[in-house]
């Protein structure tokens, strides 16, 4: 188990990177306590994949230095690291049985029978696959697979960091949820370092206690779920996490107030945006209809099941959605909205404006 | 609803039906009947029962044949199946070097088969061939054209050379299609790359190795023209498989009767043994 630092860490897949668009991870810093459980979540493409590698060791960086509990490690094999991996499909060895399979790295590193006994069957056991021990593996559902796969990594009680690069992405629908609570479980139980990836935001803010939201090979905000909820520090990260994501609307700042369409609105950080292009920022659960406040038009309402999304428009054809929930009452054509201040933010160039703790970039 | 007899669509059957009596029931059926009977020729037929089958299988003649040819197909899968997928394993994964190696492997392939019988038939020639000559001058007594063994030495030698490559090629096909998530998952396991071949690689070719062993057997038990060109089934008949055995009934003696059934004995052998590998090699998908 270790602490993981991640310093100045920058990577390309070209043999000689010359701009900033070659590389597919872009400065990246992170600290990473012991124990914790760690999400990277972005769309495809953003470098989490490429991060993960390279914190494993499959992959050399470019620049910069990993190092696990202080010790350089970068140019260590992911042997050496001692480190676990979970990849997207299932990696089984089809010959062996469950049993051999989660046997497997503990034979390769000369542990003896006895002891290699007693730790298949404790995790055999922790993840329910006490039952097909002596099964082909080759048999196994997807979702049996994949925790084999998640198996073999636990069963190494010395293993500095447990990564998993979207392992639900083949597990049927109606057992992800089970796994993914699964997974959860078992971290607070062993409490490992894990670090997992995914574009999924429900898998990475149920699974974990910090989040990394990456967009483009550059970390956009670390965070735990309700500060990326809460305050999104880049309209990305806005747009990124939630369901629907968060309405921008252009706007400027007078007075310490942000004024859209002519009308003053409270913003919490109003007062910190100076110039550029703003936009005024607020999660569709905090907009409510109103008697007086912004005039909009309601164009669309879709139920998507306990909540109603309902989709306006401003006459100066930005839309806002609001969340209602079910069994409130959806005016129709011209209605004002208004906009909770302590939910309401200003971004300056896209970023919180204001925000001191803005990763250099 | 009513249900409606309509039985148009057997007429779409009819075209597959055409082709299948064409390529394999007419030819089959017409070996069928000569090997039930006997003709003096002038186009007269006596029926002969299962005469020639018992004669065949009671002939020492045919038991030495069916044994050259095992005893050939036999060293020729074990030399080749192993030296191909070795020859698999160390080809580069990517690179430049990947279409080299890939055409430089499909050479062979390429050759027409009497012609790799003319080939070898030259070049290992003891007196003006380079083969030959080199190893005679080496101090060793070589002479395929007088001593068994050299033809049965040169014979495996040029069936390596023509056929490893397709081993190669397609267990190079199944190797490239592994994806790198096992591989990595190895490293991570801390398997070392006998594990690796043995658990991940071995297990991924299971497939193609039995495709490879299958299309092997049937080639080398039916082979025929490098054979003819090379030796012609000599010295002696120290080289005369069955598939020449066989021609010389049939073209040489015109014993329709006793080639045709000795054609269907030779085709179940074929059969059976096809089956026997794919069984034995498919064996473990059924078992949980």
């Amino acid at each position: 188990m270790a602490k993981i630092t991640i310093d100045n860490l920058r990577h390309s897949y070209l043999s000689q990177p010359t701009r900033d668009e070659d590389y597919a991870l872009k400065r990246v810093h992170l600290d990473w306590a012991d124990g914790g459980a760690y999400a990277l979540l972005g769309p495809s493409g953003c470098g989490k994949t490429t991060l993960l590698n390279l914190i494993s060791g499959l992959l050399p960086p470019s620049e910069g230095k990993i190092l696990f509990d202080g010790k350089d490690v970068t140019h260590d094999t992911p042997e050496k690291r001692n480190i676990a991996q979970v990849f997207q499909f299932p990696v089984i060895y089809d010959t062996m049985t469950v049993y051999d399979n989660l046997a497997f790295p503990l034979r390769n590193r000369g542990v003896d029978e006895a002891e290699i006994k007693t730790r298949v069957e404790t995790i055999a056991d922790m993840l329910e696959l006490t039952s097909t021990l002596k099964k082909r593996a080759s048999g196994l559902t997807a979702d049996g697979k994949q925790k084999i796969s998640l198996g073999r990594g636990l069963v190494r009680s010395d293993v500095n960091v447990i990564m998993f690069d979207e392992p639900l992405t083949v597990i049927d629908p109606h057992l992800k949820w089970q796994l993914r609570s699964k997974l959860k479980e078992l971290q607070q139980r062993i409490k490992r370092t894990m670090i997992y990836v995914t574009h999924d935001q429900t898998e990475a803010l149920t699974f974990a206690d910090q989040v990394v939201v990456m967009n483009n090979g550059e970390v956009v905000q670390t965070g735990t779920p309700i500060e990326l909820f809460d305050k999104p520090r880049h309209t990305f990260v806005g747009h990124f996490i939630g369901s629907p994501g968060m309405n921008f609307i252009p706007c400027e700042v007078k007075g310490g107030k942000a004024i859209v369409a002519g009308q003053a609105i409270a913003a919490d950080n109003a007062k910190a945006a100076k110039s550029g292009k703003l936009e005024l920022g607020i999660r569709p659960e905090f907009v409510a209809f109103a008697k007086t406040g912004l005039a909009a038009e309601v164009i669309k309402v879709a139920d998507i099941g306990r909540v109603r999304v309902v989709e306006t428009k401003l006459a100066s054809g930005h839309s806002v959605k609001l969340i209602v929930p079910e069994g409130d009452g959806i005016p129709s054509g011209k209605v004002h909205l208004n906009f909770a201040p302590e939910h309401t933010h200003v971004y300056e160039n896209s970023w919180l404006a204001g925000d001191m703790t803005r990763a250099s970039s | 609803m009513n249900k409606i007899q309509n039985n148009k669509a057997w007429f779409f059957v009819i075209p597959v039906f055409i082709l299948v009596a064409f390529n394999a029931l007419v030819p089959l059926m017409t070996v069928v009947n000569y090997s039930v009977q006997e003709t003096f020729g002038n186009n007269e037929f006596f029926w002969a029962g299962s005469t020639w089958f018992s004669d065949i299988l009671k002939s020492d003649r045919f038991h030495d044949a069916l044994g050259r040819s095992l005893v050939f197909t036999a060293i020729v899968l074990a030399i080749e199946i192993p030296l191909g997928l070795a020859i698999a394993l160390c080809m580069p994964k990517k690179g430049p070097w990947v279409s080299v190696c890939l055409i430089l492997m499909a050479l062979p392939l390429l050759i027409p088969w009497n012609v790799v019988g003319s080939m070898w038939n030259i070049m290992a020639l003891p007196d003006v061939g380079l083969l030959g000559r080199t190893v005679n001058a080496l101090g060793i007594d070589y002479n395929y054209t007088r001593q068994p063994f050299s033809a049965w030495v040169t014979l495996i030698l040029m069936d390596v050379w023509h056929w490893t490559s397709l081993v190669t090629l397609l267990c190079y096909a199944g190797l490239v299609s592994i994806p790198d998530a096992y591989y990595q998952a190895a490293k991570i396991d801390g398997a070392k790359s006998l594990a690796v071949f043995r658990f991940i690689q071995l297990p991924k070719l299971k497939h193609v190795l039995t495709i490879a062993v299958l299309l092997r057997f049937m080639d080398s038990f039916m082979i025929y023209t490098e054979v003819v060109v090379l030796t012609g089934g000599g010295p002696g008949n120290a080289t005369t498989f069955l598939s020449i055995d066989l021609v010389k009934y049939a073209l040489g003696q015109f014993d329709l009767g006793h080639a045709a059934a000795m054609s269907l004995i030779y085709f179940l052998i074929i059969l059976f043994m096809s089956w026997l590998f794919y069984t034995l090699m498919m064996r473990e998908e059924t078992t949980p």
